[in-house]
């Protein structure tokens, strides 16, 4: 601590318990916040450039390397992209429910690593989930057990775990047999009520009294909660089709970050992720996760950010409800895919990664030849959000010690569960008050 | 006697290999039960000192800090392990090695200058001493924990180095190749994925590399004759290995073609 008129910096050169290489810095001068940044530093991997020139089939394999945690996402926006580019749609049928249903399987391991293994630590007062097992051996076993059914409800559709083989542009190349998904029944039905738990478990976790007004974007759809689909919906008022990026959102480059800053065009920041799903949409929620999370204390609308993990909790209910669901109604198709033929022509595709909205548009030529790539992954539309976060927790928190502030402050980070190897770069923090 | 010490590193990467670590649900708290997690950043912000008896690099070094880094990683380390593609021959990003890296940034970023990076993605094994490298896109957690089980113990990891095509036949898929004259790597590319893509009837796309002797020439006589051309053979050696020796001769050989 410093004199009262001195600089105080608080960093934090490498975050940890988030993916990817991020630092941040926040530096006050007297008791006023100089500067705050989330710094990515995470190398730059060009993913939009080198897609250039690779055959249009080629983007759901490729794009899925930008992260390993969250690749369905990745490779479902690719293929709707591609799809609309070469004039299929494929809003409804087997083929969209399987992919509804691998994606599912994404929610469940990438919330259930977030939830017990990342943000937990954080309200218990452990490093890592691993300390925290010597404590807590049951609460760390039992989100490993819902994240192992994710990861086999993800390997018996896509192959693997990571990085899925089996999701094409058309569909997929081989439908799972009706035996291969009711396997997962069992486990699917022990992580349906773990998560209702979860659920009451992270409700009695101590949060700070705190709202944001930030502008919540997520997918949209009637019946359905949003995840593989959808149209861009905000809390105020806007509503376009994915075609309609470009018009509503630019991206801009800061020097503090490799990763590209997203906002609304003429309206600022925008944060995207289980808030902003779960305040534009908690009314599609099935009844077993809507009412779980009326129990849990949440109201229609959640703009905490430290609640987010009772949010993503009750997500991990509807996903794993939904999933039942799916296998139970599953058919084999009568083809895994249906042919799409590539024309000249631009696509655009998004879906809802754990994290957040992913958008991807392309311009392929008439053999399908990929001529110009845009990526947009949750992480840089949650930057400047974070940022905002970050600002406002220093406000509040002044009269904390650095290593109390910085904590804080970390928990700020890893409220939004920020990817910061699809954002393309790594997270340094730093509080300065010199 | 005090516990061995497990590092995990980051380079340039998805963290879809270090993530494969905490995707062995069923064995990672008794693996945290032998062993010291001294540093896992990914999942702990509690941080040992070093040195470390065994380091996991995942990643390929893609900037200049990257590469002082790595010296720094091999002196901490008593035995240090390459886990997946971009640690082992430079992941997806070494595409750039191809290409013009300026055009690259002024492709992707409005302002270039704000940019440190190498005009290459480049293997662990070119900055420093590799002693086992694991190959995938992305690793088999099983492998991963027969290497790390290996290590503790003083033994060779049993990591097979023959082709998919192996693994194929013992998993009885039917050749689809063969069957349906689709494209296929498998006759050229390192086992240990269990050989998933024939499974799924779809070609094998190399992500685990080469094979400890393959026949590029020989297979790429095979796909021509199925139809692929120039350009097609290219871009199936140029994947998520592209920067591998093996690989990137093919790759270059069509490209002259």
């Amino acid at each position: 601590m410093s004199a009262p008129n001195g600089t105080r910096t608080i960093r934090t050169d490498y975050l940890a318990r988030v993916e990817g290489e991020g630092a941040m810095y926040v530096r006050l001068e007297g008791r006023e916040v100089a500067d705050v940044k989330l710094r990515i530093y995470e190398p730059p991997r060009f993913f939009e450039a080198l897609l250039r020139g690779r055959a249009f089939t080629e983007a759901p394999d490729i794009t899925a390397r930008i992260c390993g945690i969250c690749p369905v996402a990745y490779q479902v926006s690719s293929v709707r992209a591609m799809e609309d580019a070469c004039g299929v749609t494929i809003d409804e049928g087997p083929i969209r429910d399987l992919r509804r249903l691998i994606y599912c399987g994404e929610w469940i391991e990438s919330h259930a690593l977030h939830v017990y293994m990342l943000h937990a630590p954080d309200f218990l007062g452990y490093a890592g989930a691993v300390e925290m097992a010597a404590d807590h051996r049951e609460i760390v076993e039992q989100g490993l057990a819902m994240k192992k059914a994710g990861n086999s409800l993800m390997a018996a559709i896509g192959g693997r775990e990571v990085h899925p083989i089996n999701l094409r542009v058309g569909g997929f190349y081989r439908a799972p047999r009706k035996a291969e998904l009711q396997a997962l029944t069992d486990p699917l039905k022990r992580a349906l009520e773990i998560a209702l738990a979860t659920v009451a478990w992270t409700a009695t976790l101590s949060f700070p009294d705190v709202e944001r007004d930030t502008e919540l974007v997520a997918l949209a759809e009637d019946g359905h909660y949003p995840i593989d689909l959808g149209r861009f919906v905000s809390d105020r008022g806007l509503d376009f089709p994915p075609a309609e990026f470009d018009k509503h959102i630019v991206e801009e480059h800061v020097e503090h970050s490799n990763a590209l800053h997203a906002r609304l065009r003429e309206r600022g920041s925008y944060l995207t992720g289980p808030l902003a799903r779960y305040s534009i949409s908690s009314g599609q929620l099935w009844p077993t996760a809507r009412e779980a999370a009326r129990e849990a204390g949440l109201g229609e609308v959640c703009r905490n950010p430290f609640k987010s993990i009772i949010v993503r909790s009750a997500e991990l209910v509807q996903a794993c409800e939904e999933a039942l669901a799916l296998i139970d109604a599953y058919e084999e198709p009568d083809a895994p895919a249906v042919e799409v033929v590539p024309r000249a022509g631009v696509g655009h595709g998004v879906s809802e990664a754990p994290r957040g909205l992913c958008y991807h548009r392309y311009e392929i030529d008439e053999q399908g030849t990929i001529l110009d790539a845009t990526i947009v992954p949750p992480t840089s539309q949650n930057q400047l959000p974070i940022e905002e976060d970050l600002r406002a927790v220093v406000e509040d928190g002044l009269d904390l010690d650095d290593d109390a502030l910085k904590h804080r402050c970390e928990q700020a980070i890893r409220n939004h569960d920020p990817c910061i190897s699809c954002a393309t770069h790594f997270l340094e923090l730093t509080i300065d008050r010199g | 006697m005090a516990r061995p010490t497990l590092a995990v590193w980051k380079f340039s990467s998805c963290d879809g290999c270090q993530l494969s670590l905490l995707d062995c649900e069923d064995e990672l708290l008794a693996v945290a039960d032998h062993v010291d997690i001294a540093y896992f950043i990914e999942a702990t912000s509690a941080v040992m000192e070093g040195p470390y008896d065994v380091s996991l690099v995942e990643g390929s070094i893609a900037t200049p800090h990257d590469a002082e880094r790595i010296q720094e990683v091999r002196r901490q380390s008593g035995a240090l392990i390459t886990i997946g593609a971009c640690a082992t021959s430079g992941g997806i990003q070494a595409l750039r090695n191809f290409g013009d890296v300026d055009e690259f940034t002024k492709a992707v970023y409005a302002t270039p200058d704000y940019i440190s990076t190498l005009r290459t993605s480049t293997p662990i094994s070119d900055h420093v001493k590799v002693d086992f490298e694991l190959n995938g896109c992305p690793i088999n957690k099983h492998q991963l924990l027969e290497v790390v089980g290996a290590l503790l113990t003083n033994r060779r990891p049993r990591v097979r180095a023959h082709s998919v095509c192996v693994d194929c036949k013992r998993r009885g898929s039917v050749c689809v190749m063969v069957a349906h004259g689709t494209a296929c790597l498998g006759p050229v590319t390192h086992a240990g994925c269990g050989a998933l893509c024939p499974a799924y009837d779809r070609g094998c796309y190399g992500c685990y590399g080469p094979m400890e002797t393959p026949n590029t020439a020989s297979l790429s006589r095979q796909m021509a004759h199925l139809g692929a051309e120039e350009v097609d053979l290219v871009r199936v050696y140029r994947t998520f290995n592209a920067g591998s020796a093996a690989f990137r001769e093919a790759s270059e050989a069509h490209e002259r073609a």
